[in-house]
């Protein structure tokens, strides 16, 4: 990896600075950061890779619109995609102590019987009870709305695991050896999706998104109106889970 | 009684001293063991993730906060009878702390980063609140035994007390905040929780603490005065029955609520925690002690009380064992209204079988409060010394 | 850059291994690391026990020991071997928390730019055994190494089944 800059209080000062232009950019000017995005419509899922050097953008919101309508019976290309994208490859005798990244959840209306199916993950919510319950401050949520665990300082006591309403996290029960490069992993800490934070750094789409041969899956910025994310929210009956507790998840679903 | 014979006590000391040295040792080990390898050998998984280590911890931690309700009965509410009693429950309060916080810390992911918890203080969170509170509890129950302790100081011991009543209730809340602060799941998420942790306190410290007098007073062949049986087991009672009521009431409200309806049919009615709940909570750990206080044939005899204080005890636990265990066990309802499948095992009741490493770490922190109680009573004078004429001056008001 | 040990040196380099095998091996074994955070633990609650017991480093005094490291590809480092020595842990410190909590990507400092060039040929690895990168120094020095818990130690590694 090369950078231009090896002056690592320069790099911060920058990364800090770019932060707060990017602030005061949709603030002042929400017009002129779309037409900086906008170009053809699956391009504009996924801004281009951010500089480097320079910080996540408080000014972005990253997200996912998943249509339970397109989500085809039996199909599991999005959670393999995501687990080998990710190294989660340990088979442990007691499947429930495996880690699930991603899920599919099949659906029965009790009263109709009209069934769906989703994908879950986690839902990156803008007010995550993962996130307050921390101990150490390892549960955090990034600027641009990704939410995570700094392995760094997870403990691993699981009280994120028991605040989470979506069941969207796992515990690494036993140790690792096959992790990727670029997604860090092991044992004794707590884990979920990363929203690909790896991939979308370099303005690729999470892995799901991209391997979905449906299209029932978008990625991009839901505070950008001009992206395609956020005009499909704002055309469709959109629904987040349980939004009955009011936490503002950054995951959508349509036909729910 | 027949006094002891003074070897036979010194080789009864020793003994028992090495066996809680053996059983905390093998708690760590296991600890050790469950660390190296993982939780993959434990019985938790990614739905019940908080086991039988964290149900004794938290056992301990509260009965650690309970126990000094002795000592608050003399300082704070002027009850001369538990005056000499509250040193004791002092120890006892650090003790019980300790081993709780030992279990609750060897069953972290990484617990090799115990400073990492010391040094980064989420302040949002509950555990993070517990940086604070209990490093804070140590120092005020350490001033608190040194005012009782040191002659000179008793003058300031009514104080400290009261500065130590106000901390525990604080510290206990905060524990039953742990499960207040759930948003999502049906089990946990009521405030009702807190003020009901701290009357849980109070009938388990108390109960361990009377246990814990018995066996000095057995052991240096001495007998409790029958005054002092009376107002503790009376105590006990009261406390045992409002853990009862608060238990009551918290699932009379969750039957109401529709979207409870279905988690309190599965704890109350079916499930394998229903007859824990029945027999072992309601039953063994309320009725039954409640009775033996209360029956006259039965609530003037010190054995009978100390059966009392030990069902109390084991209730507790199961009490836990129910309340955590069970309301991780049943599925988060993610999809209100939705029968849900998936590979991950949403929508579908978990099994826990604690295993033997769990085990034994939790029995570990059982083993280190009971070898720091031991000690304690050995090399420092936490004997109660009832004074006759103050005892009987208690005796004649009417509490 | 050779770290090689002198001739003159030998049972320096000797004692060293000797150390790395009886200090670090089990340190990563029997899991070291929460005997150490016991002990840290246990100073909170009686610091005066816990300091005499702490493990004190033997001192070799005059004839110090260099731990044997193997480097692939040296001389292309993103600072001088001795602020590299001293310093790596901070810069990686700082690096990670800007890169994992900001979002700051492509900085100087990264693990795994260290983990591609400083590889072994033979393993691939920065670990596995004591000529390698990291492990070597760390044995030689007895400071626990945290990093691989969670991060790959092999260069250029894909897990299985991963698109290449």
């Amino acid at each position: 990896m090369s950078s231009q800059d090896k002056n690592p209080r320069r790099a911060f000062l920058a990364a800090a600075g770019t932060g707060v232009a990017g602030l005061g950019f949709t603030v002042i000017a929400p017009g002129l950061h779309l037409m900086a995005v906008a170009g053809n419509a699956d391009a504009a899922n996924a801004a281009d890779a951010r500089k480097p050097g320079s910080a996540a953008s408080p000014a972005v919101r990253w997200g996912l619109l998943i249509d339970a309508n397109k989500c085809a019976p039996g199909c599991r290309k999005c959670i393999d995609a995501c687990h080998s994208e990710n190294g989660v490859t340990e088979k442990l005798p007691d499947p429930r102590q495996n880690s699930q990244w991603i899920r599919k959840i099949e659906l029965v209306d009790r009263r109709t019987g009209h069934s769906t199916q989703l994908p879950m993950m986690c839902q990156h919510c803008a007010k995550p009870p993962c996130v307050d319950v921390c101990p150490t401050g390892a549960s955090m949520k990034r600027a641009d709305g990704i939410v995570l665990v700094d392995r760094h300082i997870c403990i691993g006591c699981r009280y994120c695991m028991m605040a989470c309403p979506y069941k969207a996290r796992s515990f690494v029960h036993t140790p690792l050896h096959e992790q990727n490069p670029e997604v860090p992993r092991g044992q004794g800490c707590v884990e979920g999706c990363t929203l690909c934070v790896h991939r979308v750094d370099k303005g690729l789409q999470p892995a799901c998104v991209e391997s979905c041969p449906e299209g029932a899956m978008s990625f991009g910025d839901l505070n950008d109106a001009s992206s395609a994310i956020a005009k499909q929210i704002a055309s469709v009956p959109t629904t987040q889970v349980r939004a009955d507790l009011r936490l503002d998840p950054g995951v959508r679903y349509q036909g729910i | 009684m027949m006094k002891p014979d003074p070897r036979n006590k010194e080789s009864l000391f020793y003994l028992t001293a090495a066996i809680g040295a053996l059983v905390s040792a093998t708690g760590v080990a296991a600890a050790l063991y469950m660390e190296h390898q993982g939780h993959v050998v434990t019985g938790m998984n990614n739905q019940i993730v908080w086991g039988l280590p964290l149900i004794v911890a938290i056992f301990l931690i509260v009965s650690a906060s309970g126990v000094l309700n002795i000592g608050s009965m003399a300082s704070v509410f002027g009850r001369v009878l538990y005056k000499s009693r509250a040193p004791l429950a002092g120890l006892l309060a650090v003790a019980m702390l300790t081993g709780g916080l030992a279990a609750i810390m060897l069953d972290l992911g990484r617990a090799d980063r115990i400073m990492v918890a010391a040094t980064h203080v989420n302040l949002t969170s509950v555990f993070g609140w517990n940086m604070i509170l209990y490093p804070v509890f140590y120092s005020l129950v350490a001033v608190y035994l040194w005012t009782m302790m040191e002659r000179r100081m008793n003058p300031w011991s009514k104080v400290v007390g009261f500065a130590t009543f106000i901390w525990r209730v604080v510290m206990t809340t905060g524990t039953g905040c742990i499960f207040v602060f759930l948003v999502a799941r049906q089990a946990y998420g009521t405030a009702l929780l807190a003020p009901m942790f701290i009357i849980m306190s109070f009938a388990w410290g108390l109960a361990i603490h009377i246990l814990t007098q018995a066996a000095m007073y057995a052991a240096n062949g001495t007998q409790l005065p029958a005054l002092v049986l009376q107002r503790t087991k009376n105590l006990l009672g009261s406390f045992v029955a409002a853990t009862l009521y608060f238990t009551a009431v918290m699932h009379l409200a969750n039957i109401y609520f529709a979207k409870n309806t279905a988690f309190e049919y599965f704890i109350l009615m079916n499930s394998e925690f229903t007859s824990l709940f029945w027999v072992g909570q309601v039953l063994l750990g309320s009725l039954l002690p409640l009775a033996l206080l209360y029956h006259p044939a039965t609530a003037a005899r010190g054995a009978w009380v100390n059966l009392a204080s030990l069902l109390v005890i084991l209730g507790g636990l199961i009490q836990l064992y129910v309340f955590i265990i069970g309301g991780q066990a049943f599925p988060l309802d993610i999809f209100p209204g939705y029968e849900v499948k998936s590979s991950f095992f949403d929508a579908e009741v978990d099994h826990y079988a604690a295993s033997l490493p769990e085990m034994l770490l939790a029995l570990g922190g059982i083993g280190i409060a009971f070898t720091i109680t031991l000690i304690g009573v050995r090399v420092l004078d936490f004997m109660p010394h009832d004074d006759p004429a103050q005892l009987e001056a208690a005796g004649s008001k009417t509490d | 850059m050779n770290l090689k040990a002198l001739p003159q040196r030998r049972r320096g380099a000797e004692d060293a291994q000797r150390n790395a095998k009886t200090l670090a091996f089990p340190l990563r074994c029997l899991s070291l690391r929460l005997c150490a955070s016991a002990v840290r633990f246990f100073l909170l609650a009686f610091a005066a026990f816990a300091i005499s017991s702490a493990p004190t480093l033997a001192d070799e005094g005059g004839r110090t020991a260099r731990p044997a490291i193997d480097i692939a590809n040296p001389g292309k480092c993103v600072a001088p071997a001795e602020e590299m020595r001293r310093n790596h842990m901070e810069m990686l410190k700082h690096q990670r928390d800007r890169t994992l909590r900001q979002g700051v990507r492509g900085e100087a400092a990264s693990l795994n730019a260290c983990i591609e060039c400083h590889a072994s040929k033979q393993t691939g690895s920065v670990l596995g055994s004591n000529d390698n990168f990291c492990q070597g120094c760390h044995a030689y020095a007895a400071v626990k190494l945290d990093c691989f818990e969670c991060h790959q130690p092999k260069a250029g590694f894909k897990a299985a089944g991963v698109k290449p």
